[in-house]
């Protein structure tokens, strides 16, 4: 906050405020008045598609250490912010995510197997289908945002009803790029939806040595738009805070974004060491708020769930996990061919003099 | 005398440095507490303190903006990209401003800055972490750019390339950085800029390369020292760049092959082709061979090494110069 050099009045011309949403208690318990309308049926569902993405990524963690899999970003921790964010979507939203987004891709039916791919090196994993949905992985960080933006964009000028809905860590609001794409969306009033997962690190930087303001979403508001601090770790207050988001970009009220507070409870990726800049008594405190326990504490509360279930439920995602993690090893490796395949529509002429050397190089070879 | 790796030599010359200058500073993403995702800046924090030893926030403009500002006011900064591939938001900033801060102010002000990062394949890394994109950087007038292979070059260079008078651009071949030792003197001394090394001697055949395919290279050229007298030359700093020590060099084996990992159109190689051309053109008794990466995408960990420039292409092509 600025400091106050003289005493000489100034008009307070405008005045902002930063609102924090939060339904779902820690132990599970929750205001049903205020809890968004959510049927049993789909509670369940929210809850599996949690459950399996926990599994998946515990599975794909496992492959790592193994070496079957190259370095990727765990998702864990991050389950009610995905989870949340998907099921308040309509199926023709898009999603513009980073690279810590695996599980509402998953939702986006990209096929574990793919991500399995993908993170093996091998890149067929990304041949997106349509009716996905959704961009590919996108590395360079808060890049993608502006992608989002331009997408909310022409779905405007085409008079479509899509919603953009984009993800980016707490390290990305320090990109320019995060700062440009907040403002061409504010300027141009498109349907995109910001969702900043702020599990609290950038590789071994802290948000407090990031950013000097008290919160994420209070950057937003400096471009004009409506903003929000959700618990992230609480499922009820994302759905319901992406969904009002969702709903006011689809009837042309302009963009949101959205500051969802979480923790990373894993290392930044699997080539990291988190020991070495932040104290396990941390990630500690933070392991005992995990989103999914808190989901089903809720349900068990309501009777909706029980050990028995859980056990019927483990066996089941075990068994898809494991099968995805088969047909992923099955696939052949990729041809040499590849490489040159897609660098534009048509290969031309010296691409293909250049492949046709390695070609020759690969013969002479054998 | 202590054998040390890349990122260990890298190490110690920030640490010298540092010690002997107290306007060198270092900044970057995660350098400070981690110590650098490579581990080049470890330790470098308890030494000098966290006025000197900066964890920036996520912001590569920022990082190379601002160090272009410190730069003007007379501190010394040594900036870390954590991957060449993250350089570009502050792609700007090097080229609009760091190259030409001499030109605009008609030499009243300079940037002597350093920014260092990893760079090209091998590492089975992820998309953007593998790429070889230095002739985009010899491309801008008013930068210098410096590709060690060796950790005691990359100890040399960089304390030359801290003190030099120019913004310089440290690209540090990652898939090198643990991958080899050799003794790296403790004690103070200086590689210039600008200067190739002749790694080998040889009269048949001259072999040019840098950077991270100079371990490729030399394993090539242990398989055909028996048949050929192969002198190879390590460029070392790409800009400027030494052509005298290639062209004496062509003259006297009048074949030449060029290896680098980049793309091949309009890489390196290309440049050191023409410039063979204008200053060797009637010692050649072969067309020169180029063996480089493709103008494709640098693809991912399973193709990796289709596209990195192999022992066997390499081989192949001294061969084909040699047979002509
Ligand atoms: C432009 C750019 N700079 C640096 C990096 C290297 N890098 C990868 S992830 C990361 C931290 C990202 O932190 P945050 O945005 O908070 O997302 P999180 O990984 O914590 O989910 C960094 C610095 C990058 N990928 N892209």
């Amino acid at each position: 906050m600025r400091e106050e050099c003289d005493a000489m009045p100034k008009k307070v011309i405008q005045k902002f405020e930063v609102k924090f949403l939060e339904i779902l208690g820690e132990n599970g318990t929750c205001d049903e008045n205020i809890k968004p309308q959510i049927s049993s049926k789909v509670l369940l569902e929210m809850y599996k598609w949690m459950f399996l993405g926990r599994v998946f990524d515990n599975k794909m963690f496992s492959l790592q250490r193994q070496g079957k899999l190259g370095t990727f970003a765990q998702t864990k921790g991050h389950e009610a912010v995905q989870i949340g964010a998907a099921f308040a979507l309509k199926k023709e939203d898009w999603l513009v995510p980073y690279f810590r987004e695996q599980l509402i891709t998953l939702i986006r039916d990209v096929p574990m197997e793919n991500i399995l791919m993908y993170y093996t090196g091998d890149e067929r994993g990304q041949q997106y289908q349509k009716g996905w949905n959704v961009l590919p992985v996108c590395i360079p960080v808060a890049t993608q945002l502006l992608h989002a933006v331009g997408m909310a964009w022409a779905f405007k000028l085409k008079k479509k009803k899509n919603v953009v809905l984009a993800f980016c860590g707490d390290g990305a609001t320090s990109e320019g790029d995060f700062h440009e794409a907040l403002n061409f969306a504010s300027v141009f009033k498109v349907p995109v939806v910001f969702l900043c997962q702020n599990n609290q690190y950038a590789i071994s930087v802290p948000l407090k040595k990031q950013t000097a303001s008290e919160t994420l979403a209070q950057k937003a508001i400096a471009y004009g738009m409506s903003s929000l601090k959700i618990d992230g770790n609480d499922i009820f207050a994302v759905y319901k805070g992406v969904k009002e988001a969702v709903e006011l970009a689809r009837k042309g009220k302009g963009p949101s974004f959205l500051e969802c507070l979480t923790y990373r409870v894993t290392d930044h990726t699997t080539s990291d060491d988190a020991s070495r800049y932040r104290p396990i008594k941390e990630v500690k405190i933070w392991e005992a708020r995990d989103p999914i326990l808190r989901l089903r504490k809720y349900l068990e509360k309501k009777k909706l769930w029980n050990k028995k279930k859980e056990g019927i439920l483990y066996q089941d995602v075990q068994k898809k996990v494991n099968t995805a993690v088969k047909k992923a090893e099955n696939v052949s490796a990729p041809s040499f061919e590849d490489m040159f395949r897609y660098t534009y529509k048509e290969m031309t002429a010296e691409l293909k003099e250049e492949l046709d050397y390695l070609k020759k190089v690969k013969n002479d070879e054998k | 005398m202590a054998k040390l790796s890349i990122v260990e030599a890298i190490n110690l010359a920030l640490r010298q440095e540092m010690k002997r200058d107290k306007s060198v500073l270092v900044l970057g993403e995660d350098v400070g507490v981690d110590g650098g995702v490579f581990r080049a800046t470890e330790g470098l924090l308890k030494l000098f303190g966290k006025e000197r030893v900066i964890d920036t926030p996520l912001s590569e403009s920022g990082i190379i903006g601002t160090s272009i500002g410190l730069a003007i006011a007379g501190m010394k900064p040594v900036a870390e990209i954590q991957f060449d591939g993250f350089i570009y938001p502050g792609f700007d900033q090097l080229i609009s401003h760091a190259a030409r801060m001499r030109t605009r102010s008609r030499g009243a002000y300079s940037c002597p800055l350093v920014v260092r990062a990893p760079y090209a394949g091998g590492i089975k890394a992820l998309e953007h972490h593998s790429e070889s994109m230095e002739a985009l950087y010899r491309h801008i007038p008013g930068l210098k750019v410096v590709i060690p292979s060796t950790p005691s070059d990359a100890k040399g260079l960089l304390i030359s390339a801290i003190r030099d008078p120019d913004p310089v651009l440290f690209l540090e071949p990652k898939r090198l950085y643990r991958a080899l030792r050799e003794e790296v003197p403790e004690k103070e001394y200086l590689i210039p800029l600008g200067r190739s090394k002749i790694v080998q001697e040889g009269s048949d055949v001259t072999v040019v390369s840098y950077g991270a395919s100079m371990h490729e290279t030399k394993k090539a050229l242990a398989e055909l020292n028996e048949k050929f007298s192969i002198e190879l030359i390590d460029v070392r700093t790409i800009s400027p760049l030494d052509d005298e020590t290639i062209i004496t060099s062509v003259k006297k084996t009048g074949r030449c092959v060029i290896v680098h990992e980049g793309p091949r159109s309009c890489g390196l190689a290309a440049e050191i082709i023409a410039r063979i051309n204008e200053k060797a053109l009637l010692s050649l008794k072969a067309p020169v061979v180029r063996v480089t990466g493709f103008d494709t995408v640098m693809p991912l960990a399973k193709l990796e090494w289709e596209y990195i420039p192999t022992v066997s292409r390499i081989k192949k092509a001294i061969f084909e110069v040699t047979a002509f």
